[in-house]
């Protein structure tokens, strides 16, 4: 069957899906954005954590029929510097550019505050569970009207494995993510708040 | 495989009645584990997502309204709209998985899958639930101690979907506990939950992964409505609590498995249970 979805603010087609074929493997296999992992295809590990209509969900529990029509946002499409259309006339799918300075994927500077801290902090060791526990934790910080406390952001994270970093390093660069993020946030109201134009 | 996608629920009902043999999918997380792993591959699946008004809740007529919950409404959101009616039920939905699990997975396809470890059923039996079934013949309102007839079985027909289930407001403290390996993603080794009802004076229980279904503890309901002193002040009589726990464990029917033995699980329910009555009652004392 054929699926059309959105992927990063893109419309992309897939084809030839198998009826019983999850999101993880659409994204994965046939539109080219290998970001979210596969690993235990069964909800158990949130390596292949996207957005669904802006909601966190494990990819290999969708089914790829139930993605029609609806937005999904990939650990590809955090970045500024993500999936662009190359422009190809069979390439109806656009894939990632390789950058400016010739190296695939976004540069340091174009990434999103989440997968900076993560560089920072040195969160990633293997980084399979990566791009999982970076739109996992994009999402706790995204909805938080605050800093979010340790406890939440263990609970928040609690269906993301990691076998490599004891997660301390993780915490670390999730504490310092929201940080920065609420800081910018907070700046910005006492920025537009008197005499804005509202009043 | 065939993948259909009702836009309605009427197509729903006539899909289902064309095609009694597909499975109907809703957040996946447990229909999509099946065909990840190669465990079972349906004929079809029933896509219910595209049906917006089953994610909806609402209030049930007549003079003891109760809450009826689409087969669309996530954990997610039951716990954050639905936790001050139902606590117990939210506590339970709290337990379920991930974030990400929750997020998708329904309280309803928990009632699909009928699993006996799914951690909705305690608190829905403690409560007394009702499952709203449909097919194009009808609708029937099926009490939930009828609704489960053995392991992964419940009393569908064929024609049949689930469309809600309709749960009575808390109507006293309510609480569940479960056993795991950890706090997050765990199929219980064994739940319970128990509600009290102190205007009626009873109590409510149900008991999850100890036995081929979920079922409630009979003789311990009598038990507390008989002999719990429902005016009194403090905390429940230990001696009372503790028989409490060993007629909820009488209850269970459990086996040795992967996830535990089954004198474990009989044990785990009475200091579950034991605990469970005291944490509830002090509840009603603040």
């Amino acid at each position: 069957m054929r699926v059309n979805v959105h992927v990063n603010g893109e419309p992309m087609v897939a084809d030839d899906v198998w009826e019983g074929e999850s999101l993880l493997y659409v994204l994965r296999e046939r539109l080219g954005l290998p970001g979210a992992k596969n690993a235990c295809e069964q909800g158990e590990c949130g390596s292949c954590t996207v957005y669904l209509d802006g909601i966190t969900v494990c990819a290999c529990l969708v089914a790829a029929g139930q993605a029609e029509g609806r937005e999904v946002v990939t650990v590809e499409g955090l970045s500024e510097g993500r999936a662009r259309r190359r422009g190809g006339a069979h390439d109806r799918n656009p894939r990632p550019d390789p950058d400016a300075d010739g190296v695939a994927g976004p540069r340091l500077d174009r990434l999103d505050e989440v997968q900076r801290c993560f560089v920072e902090a040195g969160a990633v060791q293997c980084g399979f569970c990566t791009p999982g526990l970076v739109v996992q934790a994009h999402s706790l910080i995204a909805s938080a009207s605050r800093v979010p406390e340790d406890a939440e952001i263990r609970e928040a994270l609690a269906g993301n494995l990691c076998r490599c970093t004891g997660y301390e390093k993780i915490l670390d660069a999730v504490r310092l993510a929201a940080a920065r993020v609420h800081a910018r946030a907070a700046a910005e109201d006492a920025r537009t708040v008197p005499g804005g134009a509202d009043d | 495989m065939d993948f259909l996608r009702p836009a309605t629920w009427e197509d729903a009902l006539a899909m289902k009645a064309a095609r009694p043999d597909a499975t109907p999918i809703q957040g996946g997380t447990d229909v999509m584990v099946e065909i990840n792993l190669d465990k079972g591959r349906p004929t079809a699946l029933l896509d219910l997502n595209p049906v917006a008004e089953l994610s909806r809740w609402s209030w049930t007529a007549g003079p003891a309204p109760m809450l009826r919950v689409g087969a669309g409404v996530t954990y997610t959101r039951l716990i954050a709209e639905l936790g001050g009616w139902l606590p117990g039920l939210a506590q339970a939905s709290r337990t379920v998985g991930s974030p990400q699990i929750r997020n998708r997975g329904t309280l309803v396809g928990n009632l699909g899958a009928a699993s006996p470890a799914g951690d909705g059923h305690p608190p829905l039996l403690a409560s007394g639930a009702l499952v709203e079934a449909e097919s194009v013949r009808g609708t029937r309102l099926i009490p939930i101690g009828e609704f489960y007839m053995g392991v992964k079985r419940n009393a569908l027909e064929g024609d049949e979907l689930i469309r809600a289930v309709h749960v009575p407001p808390a109507a006293g403290p309510q609480c569940f506990a479960k056993v795991g390996t950890r706090n997050a993603m765990v199929i219980a080794v064994c739940s319970f939950a128990v509600a009290l009802d102190l205007r009626a004076r009873r109590a409510g229980t149900g008991i999850g992964s100890a036995a081929p279904t979920p079922r409630r503890a009979h003789a311990a309901e009598e038990f507390l409505a008989g002999e719990l002193d429902w005016d009194g002040a403090g905390p429940v009589d230990p001696a009372l609590a503790r028989r409490f726990g060993e007629l909820v464990a009488e209850a269970a029917a459990p086996i040795d498995d992967v996830r535990g033995r089954a004198d474990y699980r009989r044990h785990a329910l009475a200091v579950m249970a034991r605990r469970a009555l005291g944490w509830a009652w002090a509840e009603r004392e603040v």
